[in-house]
């Protein structure tokens, strides 16, 4: 800080004076020490200092801590005992619950987000034109998604798909006869895809501010060109439209593979029936907090952040191939 | 889902007739409707006596009956105002942290220049990738040595060290925005980089400030899992996890208080919802578009 009070000093003693190369000489050093300063010395290590706490504390050391942990037998009151890598040998040849939630982990993700994203899109397209309400509508196919994580709404969409909930009712006005949703192993996983498909309203703002960037003139060439309204999607909004669709698939797998909350209301806490429902953070908790088996469930923790870090890696490398940059 | 079909030409605002724009109204609606029936639904079946619930499926009931919100306020446990206040102490606290930390570190990563700021910068968007599963476990085993179960500690703790960085990256975004010239200026009159950071900066990035405190607090006020692990006493219970207690006790008379209580816990968020609607879709729109 007595730095820049020295400085500050200097410049206002200055005397005012006609431009002389001494002068621009002058100019030249302020400008550089200005520079300097950008530099900062330790100033960004002042205002960083927080962020890099909460970094090594609350995420590297946590990873190392957990990967290491993912070696050892560990119920948190006694201390970690080496095992090696029989928790990852147990995990794949022993565990049949494993590969349960990894199914119904796996069916969730490569059902729900292209179906959400096939909605938003779609949405997105029909509310980027000059339509009275378009205000309303927005909000309204927004809200769910504000809401979509609450334990509340969970609870709802357990009564919905219930024996004689909602959807059982709007099913018996057209003469048929629902089960209860919740409680088949075939059908319980999809009224949790239905709840991630009901929240499609964050990647439809996405694409909306995405379409309303699109160049007017290659539309209007098209149109002159006589180019039909699907060929002016699949040629023009689509391929236009690429890092749009490229962020929300990379941001939607990443969360689809965390969902927790529904899979956990929805079958109250059991992951049933027949594990249907076991999304691999649900597998995860329950063996890290109700079963206190907290080595293991390191282990899995350890395959949910190598297979997210997979899928991302994957999907960087196939962007380059579909995604299309304007610059 | 019909939506996803026809009509993909965005730009032509003045060829919509009439049939065709009434097609558009009539899908938009449908979807509408659709999207917004289970929670007219469960306001609905809120109202209804419990035997009715399941048995009167329309939406609006014969009667308004109070009563399930009276029984769902006192019957778990504690009473629901408990599990509000609990809510409310978490959530304030997570938003005066990521408000704190989040924009001292967006400042010195859109102002400064030092050594490694590049890697630093790619570290922190790769936080942003990574579960908070992954971390959860030795998380859990640090703060309990720190005997801090059963406390609001470790849900806001991590808050005031910066960890969502979503918010950084939002508020680098728009630092950047700040012409560099009011920095500058306040420099040659002396201030130093924190008095610009008070004085200039962040009475400029009131509205990214607005977008991060409605943010943090419907996403802290709706997390679910790490409440969950960390908060195991009632007395200690939010909202959230309130509400799990209706889960366990669904012997047929408790519907009507649990539908009264999950629609109050929807509240707080359905607020936030309508004063910041504009703001909350904008904030989304920018962060998403730069990404």
């Amino acid at each position: 800080m007595s730095m820049t009070t020295a400085q500050t000093d200097e410049v206002v003693k200055e005397p005012p004076a006609p431009a002389t190369p001494s002068d621009e000489r002058e100019r030249e050093r302020m400008r550089r020490r200005l520079a300097r300063k950008r530099g900062g010395g330790w100033w960004p290590y002042v205002f960083l200092a927080p962020w890099f706490v909460g970094l090594f504390g609350l995420t590297i050391y946590p990873m190392l801590d957990s990967l290491y942990l993912s070696f050892t037998k560990f119920d948190l009151l006694t201390s970690p005992e080496w095992i090696g890598a029989g928790n990852y040998d147990r995990m794949f040849t022993e565990d049949p619950v494993f590969w349960d939630s990894v199914r119904a982990t796996l069916l969730y993700v490569v059902v729900s987000v292209p179906l959400k994203l096939a909605l938003a899109l779609g949405v997105a397209i029909l509310l980027n034109r000059p339509l009275r309400g378009i205000g309303l509508y927005r909000a309204a196919f927004y809200l769910p998604s504000l809401l979509g994580g609450a334990v509340a709404v969970a609870i709802v969409w357990r009564q919905v798909f219930g024996g004689d909930g909602l959807f059982n009712d709007v099913l018996g006005w057209f003469g048929i006869t629902g089960q209860d949703w919740i409680s088949s192993p075939d059908t319980a996983l999809y009224t949790l895809v239905l709840l991630a498909v009901w929240q499609f309203g964050t990647p439809m703002v996405i694409f909306l501010a995405g379409l309303k960037q699109l160049p007017k003139d290659v539309y209007e060439a098209a149109a002159i060109d006589g180019a039909s309204p699907v060929t002016r999607f699949f040629r023009i909004t689509l391929p236009l439209l690429t890092p749009i669709v490229f962020f929300n698939v990379v941001l939607q797998i990443i969360d689809a593979f965390k969902t927790f909350t529904p899979a956990f209301v929805v079958s109250n806490g059991t992951g049933g029936p027949l594990n249907s429902t076991m999304l691999y953070s649900l597998y995860l908790y329950k063996k890290g907090f109700t079963d206190l088996q907290m080595g293991y469930a390191s282990a899995l923790a350890w395959v949910l952040f190598l297979v997210i870090a997979g899928f991302t890696a994957v999907n960087f490398v196939a962007g380059r191939y579909w995604v299309h940059y304007d610059d | 889902m019909s939506a996803t079909a026809p009509n993909p030409s965005p730009r032509r605002p003045r060829s919509l007739t009439g049939p065709r724009r009434t097609l558009i109204h009539t899908l938009l609606i449908g979807v509408a409707i659709v999207m917004l029936y289970p929670l007219l639904w469960m306001l609905g079946s809120s109202l209804k006596p419990d035997t009715e619930i399941f048995t009167h499926p329309g939406l609006i009931p014969d009667a308004l009956n109070p009563a399930n919100y009276a029984e769902g306020w006192s019957g778990s446990g504690n009473s629901f105002s408990l599990y509000i206040t609990n809510s409310l102490i978490v959530s304030i606290g997570a938003v005066v942290g990521n408000v704190v930390s989040c924009s001292l570190a967006a400042y010195a990563f859109a102002r400064f220049e030092f050594r490694g700021k590049r890697i630093w910068f790619g570290v922190m968007l790769g936080t942003l990738m990574l579960p908070m599963q992954a971390t959860l476990i030795p998380q859990y085993t640090i703060f309990y040595n720190l005997t801090w179960i059963n406390t609001f500690m470790p849900l806001i703790v991590p808050k005031f060290l910066a960890t969502d960085a979503f918010f950084i990256f939002l508020m680098v975004q728009f630092i950047r925005s700040i012409p560099r010239e009011l920095d500058q200026a306040a420099m040659m009159d002396g201030a130093n980089p924190l008095q610009i950071y008070w004085k200039i900066i962040l009475p400029l990035m009131r509205p990214a400030l607005i977008t991060t405190t409605i943010f943090t607090f419907i996403w802290t006020y709706d997390d679910f899992l790490s409440q969950l692990v960390y908060l195991q006493q009632n007395a200690r219970f939010t909202v959230p996890l309130g509400l799990t207690l209706f889960l366990d006790k669904t012997s047929g008379s408790s519907y009507g208080a649990m539908f009264a209580m999950s629609t109050l816990a929807l509240l707080p968020t359905l607020v936030c919802f309508l004063v910041f609607q504009k703001r909350l879709v904008e904030g989304l729109a920018t962060s998403g578009m730069k990404g």
